[in-house]
């Protein structure tokens, strides 16, 4: 039998406190209509998070313990749906309530991980050619507000090759989340799509729920054989709303005032990242905004700890520099032969581009090399780096030899000879004397 | 003596509360029992009646009242044969073996024997009536391609034991007894093949400590000649997330010239634990002609797996570093990353309401890193023979900053510091260690003069490069603009090595000895040259062929051409020709 507790000690922020016994960490309650989850113990004391906030709650109110930790239902009546932080559906659908499982579950062993070695096209050649993003790979697109994170997110969600997309917003516009929706429906994904969905108008704690509930959903599709692709946006808001609760219950801030365990926090999300075995994968890409530009403010510097690389979206495309995907290795030599020199050779000279853009803006004197550079540097902008360019790697690869080839003679550029000899486009220039 | 007992009073994340009923001992572990699993923890706290335990799992599911079982021993590893080219979580727990009892996740509570029960080709070394000291060996058995040695636990008296009774040469299962040894009172014990040993306390049984001189070559050319490591000495190498920390590692793991490599993943990502696990069995270890795996051990505890255990993992990976030590062989321990652990000690210490020092990390943080990097070193053991443990330690400061505590506390213990700089990684220089911030104390394989010249080329580079920035390429003199490009010649073909070419990945002393007198000679050359286009052209004529050179197999003759073509330049150009 439950048993229903009337005696509400305090009320702090969005933590209820209530003497109560035989309550166990991480169990669900129902605090008034509300529910919200145990997060500390204190021998008859028991703190708990209310999920649709405080605000309201009254030190009369009833608090049922339900004996259980938060779940969520896994069916496939999920695709096509849309459900709130909690898990309530908000797009007028049924609940559901069937075949229930645990959010948060453990985590997955190591030595049952395998090496990831399946490129997923997306036809941006930042992307494909210079840091190729490859299944079970989890990485941030780090941005600032105003930039089209969420533009590139969807035409990635729905170019790439995949089963089951899961978004899961956090702190979204309304008008974002509705920009997501339409454009899934629109491009006909919607059917293969589950929505996890925080406004910024919904609880905060509710927030702190939406990563769990969507990478719990996704871990048993893939493990039901399915290539999962989890978009996550925006994990800043998840951990302002973890630093508000961590603030909350007087935890010790360490860095700008978020709590110690950030990076065991993000950690554990991103981690469910991987490819098992014999059934499917989840791949994770999540935009992290940088508050000011800042990508030594904690989320992003701790995001970029965990993740395996980083896109970097400013001023509306993927910069080169500090772009990276750590995977790109395990898939880039069996593309093309061609494929890591180019790109190698194309980052260095795109590097010494901005050296010298750097004096011709001081008022230098240009040298010919420096002509041949900014000329080279203007049209790997417009050739391959602009958003809207949408074309297969291998058509990519083929542009950047053509760049190279029109503006730099072979030994300049830095590549081994042999690839030179087969690949250079103009036969008489191959010899490199 | 009975074991104290006890009940929870409270939990608060991963640190729970319990009153007990008798004496407990500080990081003494316990067992609290939920629902019959029971959840490993360490005391970290006594205030009277009341203790807090941080705990090695997962919280969920625990509630006031769950009984508490304490073991009345500090956390310990299983030492003896087989631990080699095994997996371990941070409580030596072994994953594979996990993975087929529990399937893709890890499941909590569930412990395993880390040491497989198999039998081994036991050989004595001492008969009945020969005297021995904790740390020495007793016989040896054949692990892989090493003679591993059955010791006399390191936590014996220290004083002579006497050999009662030894087991002759055969075939024994690792819990048989092999040697029955007394000490001057009488007092008779067991020696099987296997024995524990608490993770905090530093192994002792040596006869003393040396002075690591000589060069761990690890055969990364701007290690190896500029900043190089010792046989038990201590390195560390911070940078920013994307600067190449891991590969790096993976680069020393494979190559580094040692009996052992112990890998602690702690805190890190799964997915570069992987890479070792199933990149590791294939390669072959040029030095034995076997799996790269038989001489590696990995620990890991990965940064979605519990806080409190990812501490433990760098202390598991120490304790089986001395234990290899004290047979006499070289062992490189290689942490990934230090910053992780201290985080975990500042999550715990953020739970037991300390005092916040720097950032929020303990006030103990210091004393702590240096007590763990003490524990490398070069040692001599009784029996006369040397053996080392090197320390690399990865450190992720917040921010790439190296101002941050860890960063600081950690340069003050090491020998060398190998700083990783994030405009080298973005420009795509790997190893993007920074030449000139980094430093060694250590000697190298190369001249210490002749690299000193090498460096201050750079230096003066570096220097002319910033004023071209300022003063452009026509304020700057033709002699200048040389050592500019000298400069940048010796960073492209020296410093930057590709490690995913089959050659260049490696490069053994010998060539580096060889190359680096080449370098030496165009570094020193007098070139006849005065336009800077001209210039220009000439460097990367030799940059070319250099790098085509790096490129070509050893002595091979693609090897022999391009060095040909570098002489005939070098000898047309330069005016002493």
């Amino acid at each position: 039998m439950q048993k229903v507790y009337t005696k509400i000690e305090s009320i702090i922020g969005n933590v209820v406190t209530v003497r109560a016994e035989g309550v166990k960490n991480a169990d669900l309650a129902l605090v008034g209509k509300s529910y919200a989850n145990v997060i500390k113990l204190d021998n008859d004391l028991v703190s708990l998070q209310v999920f649709a906030g405080a605000q309201g709650v009254s030190t009369t109110d009833t608090v049922k313990f339900l004996g259980k930790p938060m779940m969520v239902s896994y069916t496939d009546h999920l695709l096509g749906r849309v459900f709130t932080g909690s898990g309530v559906p908000r797009d007028n659908g049924p609940a559901l309530t069937e075949n229930m499982i645990p959010i948060g579950g453990p985590s997955v062993n190591p030595s049952k991980r395998i090496v990831p070695k399946k490129m997923i096209r997306t036809g941006i050649p930042m992307i494909d050619v210079f840091n190729t993003l490859v299944e079970s790979q989890k990485l941030p697109i780090f941005s600032v507000s105003g930039e089209p994170y969420n533009q590139l997110l969807s035409r990635i969600a729905m170019q790439a090759e995949v089963d089951v997309i899961v978004l899961g917003g956090m702190g979204l516009k309304y008008d974002d989340y509705l920009f997501f929706r339409d454009t899934l429906e629109k491009g006909g994904a919607m059917s293969h799509t589950v929505m996890f969905i925080h406004t910024a108008s919904d609880p905060t704690v509710e927030c702190t729920l939406v990563p769990d509930m969507s990478l719990a959903v996704a871990e048993r599709f893939a493990l039901d054989g399915k290539k999962v692709l989890v978009l996550l946006t925006d994990m800043t808001n998840f951990a302002d709303a973890q630093k508000e609760t961590a603030i909350t219950m007087e935890q010790v801030p360490s860095n700008r005032g978020y709590p110690g365990d950030l990076y065991s926090c993000l950690a554990s999300r991103y981690e469910k990242a991987v490819d098992f075995e014999g059934a499917g994968s989840v791949t994770i890409l999540a935009v992290t905004t940088m508050p000011g530009d800042d990508v030594t403010h904690p989320v992003p510097d701790n995001t970029g700890y965990i993740t395996e690389g980083q896109y970097y979206l400013k001023n509306g495309r993927i910069e080169p520099f500090g772009s990276l995907s750590r995977l790109k290795q395990n898939v880039n030599g069996k593309t093309r032969k061609d494929h890591r020199a180019l790109m190698d050779g194309m980052i260095k000279l795109y590097s010494a581009y901005k050296d010298s853009l750097e004096k011709k803006s001081m008022g230098f004197q240009m040298s010919e090399w420096d002509e041949k550079l900014i000329k080279y540097g203007k049209m790997f902008e417009s050739q391959l780096m602009d958003l809207s360019v949408n074309i297969p790697l291998e058509d990519a690869l083929d542009r950047g030899w053509k760049i190279l080839c029109e503006c730099f003679e072979p030994f300049e550029t830095g590549i081994k000879s042999e690839l030179i000899q087969e690949f250079w486009l103009y036969s008489d220039r191959k010899d490199l004397h | 003596m009975d074991t104290t007992k006890g009940f929870v009073t409270g939990v608060n994340g991963n640190l729970v509360s319990v009153k007990v009923d008798g004496s407990v001992t500080k990081n003494e572990v316990g067992y609290i029992v939920v629902n019959g699993t029971r959840l490993k923890g360490e005391i970290i706290k006594i205030n009277g009646k009341t203790v807090s335990m941080q705990v090695y799992e997962m919280t969920e599911g625990i509630q006031v009242g769950d009984s508490v079982e304490f073991t009345g021993e500090m956390l310990s590893v299983q030492l003896g044969p087989g631990l080699l080219s095994r997996v371990y979580d941070g409580l030596q727990n072994p994953l594979p073996e996990l993975a087929e009892q529990c399937g893709f996740f890890l499941q909590r509570g569930v412990y395993l024997n880390p040491i497989p029960e198999k039998s081994w080709e036991f050989t004595p070394c001492v008969k009945a009536g020969d005297k021995v000291f904790p740390g020495d060996a007793v016989g040896s058995v054949p692990e892989g391609i090493f003679e591993h040695k059955i010791m006399v636990p390191f936590g014996f008296e220290d004083c002579a034991w006497t050999v009662k009774s030894v087991s002759e040469k055969g075939i024994y299962n690792v819990n048989d007894t092999v040697a029955v040894v007394s000490d001057a009172k009488g007092n008779e014990k067991n020696l099987t093949m296997v024995f524990s040993w608490p993770v905090k306390k530093a192994v002792r049984c040596y006869a003393n400590r040396m002075r690591p001189d000589e060069t761990l070559v690890t055969q990364i050319r701007c290690i190896d000649t500029f900043l190089p490591v010792a046989k038990g000495g201590t390195f560390c190498t911070p940078g920013p997330f994307g600067a190449g920390k891991t590969v790096l590692q993976h680069m020393e793991a494979k190559n580094a010239d040692v009996d052992i490599v112990i890998v602690a993943a702690c805190g890190e990502r799964a997915g570069e634990v992987v890479e070792v696990l199933k990149e590791f069995p294939e390669l072959i270890d040029p030095r034995t002609g076997r799996s790269l795996m038989e001489r590696t051990i990995i620990v890991c505890n990965t940064s979605s797996m519990p806080v409190a255990a990812r501490e433990a993992s760098v202390y598991t990976a120490m304790t089986m570093a001395e234990y290899y030590r004290q047979m006499g062989l070289d062992v490189l321990l290689l942490a990934d990353s230090t910053s992780r652990w201290a985080q975990a000690m500042r999550e715990m210490s953020g739970r037991l309401e300390e005092i916040p020092g720097e950032e929020a990390f303990p006030a103990y943080l210091e004393s702590v890193i240096a007590s763990f990097y003490e524990r490398a070193g070069k040692v001599k053991l009784r029996n006369g023979k040397t053996s080392s443990i090197t320390v690399g330690g990865t450190v992720s400061p917040a921010g790439g900053n190296f101002e941050e505590p860890v960063t600081q506390a950690t340069l003050k213990v090491v020998g060398a510091f190998h700083g990783l700089s994030r405009e080298r990684s973005d420009a795509r220089k790997y190893p993007s260690i920074h030449p000139l911030d980094s430093w060694s104390k250590y000697e190298g394989i190369i001249d210490a003069q002749r690299v000193g010249f090498a460096k201050s080329i750079l230096s003066r580079s570096t220097e002319i490069n910033q004023m071209m920035k300022v003063v452009g390429d026509e304020g700057t003199s033709s002699e200048d603009y040389i050592i500019y490009q000298k400069g940048e010649l010796l960073d492209a073909v020296y410093f930057q090595q590709n490690s995913f070419d089959p050659v260049d990945a490696a490069v053994s002393p010998e060539r580096q000895r060889y190359v680096f007198d080449m370098l030496y000679k165009i570094l020193q050359a007098d070139f006849d040259v005065s336009d800077k286009e001209e210039i220009r052209d000439l460097f990367n004529h030799i940059r070319q062929y250099f790098i085509d050179w790096n490129y070509s197999e050893w002595n091979s003759d693609k090897f022999k051409l391009n060095e040909k073509k570098l002489n005939k330049i070098l000898n047309d150009r330069s005016r002493r020709a």
